[in-house]
């Protein structure tokens, strides 16, 4: 089962040691695995753009579409047998202690 | 009833579990298995008086269930992929080993972890576990638990996407998570009991059925697990409650406290029995909160009065529990344990630092534990003041009503 995992944060510098928020031997415990098919770090909101289109023409603005204290800082593509492999892997994701992780079924 | 209807509603409480069960492995479709279940006891009712009953009543409901299940998904043609499930799983190897006489494949315990898994909010837990487990319908279950007909039926629905959509496994949790996920099988199983056993409002039988349920299946949970105490801790907490569960309301429905209860009705054989569970599960040296709990009511249930029960011990017991759980609550009953052990005054050291902490402010359980306090230390006026206190917080008209027969009771003051 295919789940998309989202790294959320409030945008407030985390209270830890950098080493500990250091995500590559995370990456590389989880790619090695097989479960990690792709991932990354976003940019803020303060540099997405919200795209729409109403009445044929499209309206483009600056930011993200909804304005919220916590933001998705980061995503993951995971492959994993089923709901407690996936949230053992996010369990151990180094932002778990500090912000919160949020699994999303893929649709089929 | 006729003998036949007899039977079944006998076999149901077992039957409708492990049919359910086993075509949720079979098919992991879960409305197709509640269908199925349906189907069978249907079906038996209609046969059974003019054919008999079978030599296997239990294989015949399994086989006819399960031979409905294969029989819908091979008609229905958008199921490919459950009927290629279904070619796997070792078919013959199941039907005619029941004709043998063999076992019926078992998979409640299964069910009961997938129902009680901590990705569902509890209520869905609660509801999932008495539709499939305990083979309630939907308007029972909505009854038993005071929310409309149609909430109940649209939090079974969404359970069971979430199950179906973000991919609950169905099976026994591994070992390394096996401890947490016990522990979310026995909160709802004891939220279940109490539910029953509370039964502070609403229909007071469909409630009183909640606490039979929460105990077979425990008991049910015990078998499957002998070796993990809590279950035989929690087992002997309802046992013991229940077993005292006649005395505790008067005929006109006034809450009875332990220490007025008729000793004589409680349920001798019960209590041994619960006391003795306990005995097995504590040997395991694993103590737990469902343990300690069970100890303090075994200390109760097997005291022939209020004077000559082990408050030093029941206090001690309270202290440890206190230690796992951090309960307010629990310390709270701490306080009455030292009261009845140490005297009026030592319980009221305890409630003034529960006062001071704050986090039981509005808890009319509070109130009226040092109201009780007050009044037998013979601080009356504050005991009158405390006693309002508590009736202005109490939720239920019994407990009022004997709130204020305290107040009433108490000497005029001054």
């Amino acid at each position: 089962m295919k789940y998309l995992l989202l790294v959320c944060t409030d945008g407030e510098p985390f209270d830890a040691d950098p080493a500990e928020l250091d995500p590559e031997p995370w990456i590389s415990e989880v790619e090695s695995r097989g479960i990690r098919l792709t991932g990354d770090r976003l940019r803020p909101p303060s540099d997405a753009t919200t795209v729409r289109v109403r009445d044929g023409e499209t309206l483009i603005t600056d930011g993200p579409f909804v304005e919220t204290k916590e933001f998705i800082g980061g995503f993951d593509i995971l492959d994993c047998a089923d709901l407690d492999e996936a949230i053992e892997v996010a369990s151990k994701h180094p932002i778990a202690k500090y912000g919160m992780l949020e699994l999303r079924p893929f649709w089929t | 009833m006729t003998p036949v209807e007899e039977l079944l509603a006998e076999l149901y409480a077992d039957e409708w579990g492990r049919i359910t069960a086993s075509v949720i492995r079979l098919t992991g479709d879960w409305d197709l298995a509640e269908e199925c279940a349906q189907d069978a006891f249907a079906k038996a009712l209609e046969r059974w008086p003019a054919d008999g009953i079978p030599p296997r009543p239990g294989g015949w409901l399994y086989t006819t269930a399960r031979n409905r299940a294969i029989d819908r998904l091979r008609r229905a043609q958008n199921e490919k992929t459950k009927l290629a499930q279904l070619a796997a799983e070792p078919q013959s190897a199941i039907a005619p080993s029941l004709e043998a006489g063999s076992v019926i494949p078992d998979d409640r315990l299964e069910l009961m972890f997938t129902c009680c898994h901590p990705a569902l909010t509890t209520e869905a837990q609660v509801a999932l576990t008495l539709r499939t487990l305990a083979g309630l319908d939907t308007a029972e279950i909505a009854r038993a638990l005071l929310v409309s007909e149609k909430t109940m039926s649209q939090r079974l629905v969404r359970a069971k996407n979430k199950v179906r959509h973000a991919g609950i496994p169905f099976r026994v949790p591994p070992a390394h998570l096996l401890p947490e996920r016990v522990g979310a099988v026995l909160g709802v199983l004891y939220l279940l009991f109490n539910e029953g056993y509370s039964a502070t409002r609403g229909d007071e039988l469909t409630r009183a059925d909640l606490t039979g349920e929460a105990v077979r299946l425990t008991r049910l949970l015990a078998g499957f697990m002998p070796d993990e105490p809590e279950v035989g801790g929690l087992l002997a907490l309802m046992l013991l409650h229940d077993a005292r569960s006649l005395t505790r309301v008067d005929d006109t429905g006034g809450f009875v406290p332990l220490e007025s209860q008729d000793r004589s009705r409680w349920n001798r054989a019960q209590i041994e029995e619960a006391v003795s569970i306990l005995d097995d599960a504590a040997r395991r040296g694993r103590a737990g909160p469902y343990q300690l709990q069970a100890a303090i009511a075994a200390c109760h249930a097997t005291a022939a009065s209020t004077d000559e029960t082990d408050w030093p011990q029941i206090a001690l017991l309270y202290k440890e529990l206190g230690r796992l759980t951090a309960s307010p609550v629990v310390e709270l009953n701490r306080a009455v344990a030292v009261a009845m052990a140490a005297g009026p005054e030592a319980g009221l050291v305890i409630v003034a630092e529960l006062e001071a902490a704050g986090s039981l402010s509005g808890y009319h359980l509070l109130a009226a534990t040092k109201a009780d306090l007050l009044r037998r230390a013979g601080r009356f006026p504050e005991a009158a003041a405390a006693y309002r206190a508590a009736i202005d917080q109490a939720g239920t008209a019994p407990e009022r009503q004997y709130l204020e027969r305290r107040l009433a009771a108490l000497p005029p003051s001054g």
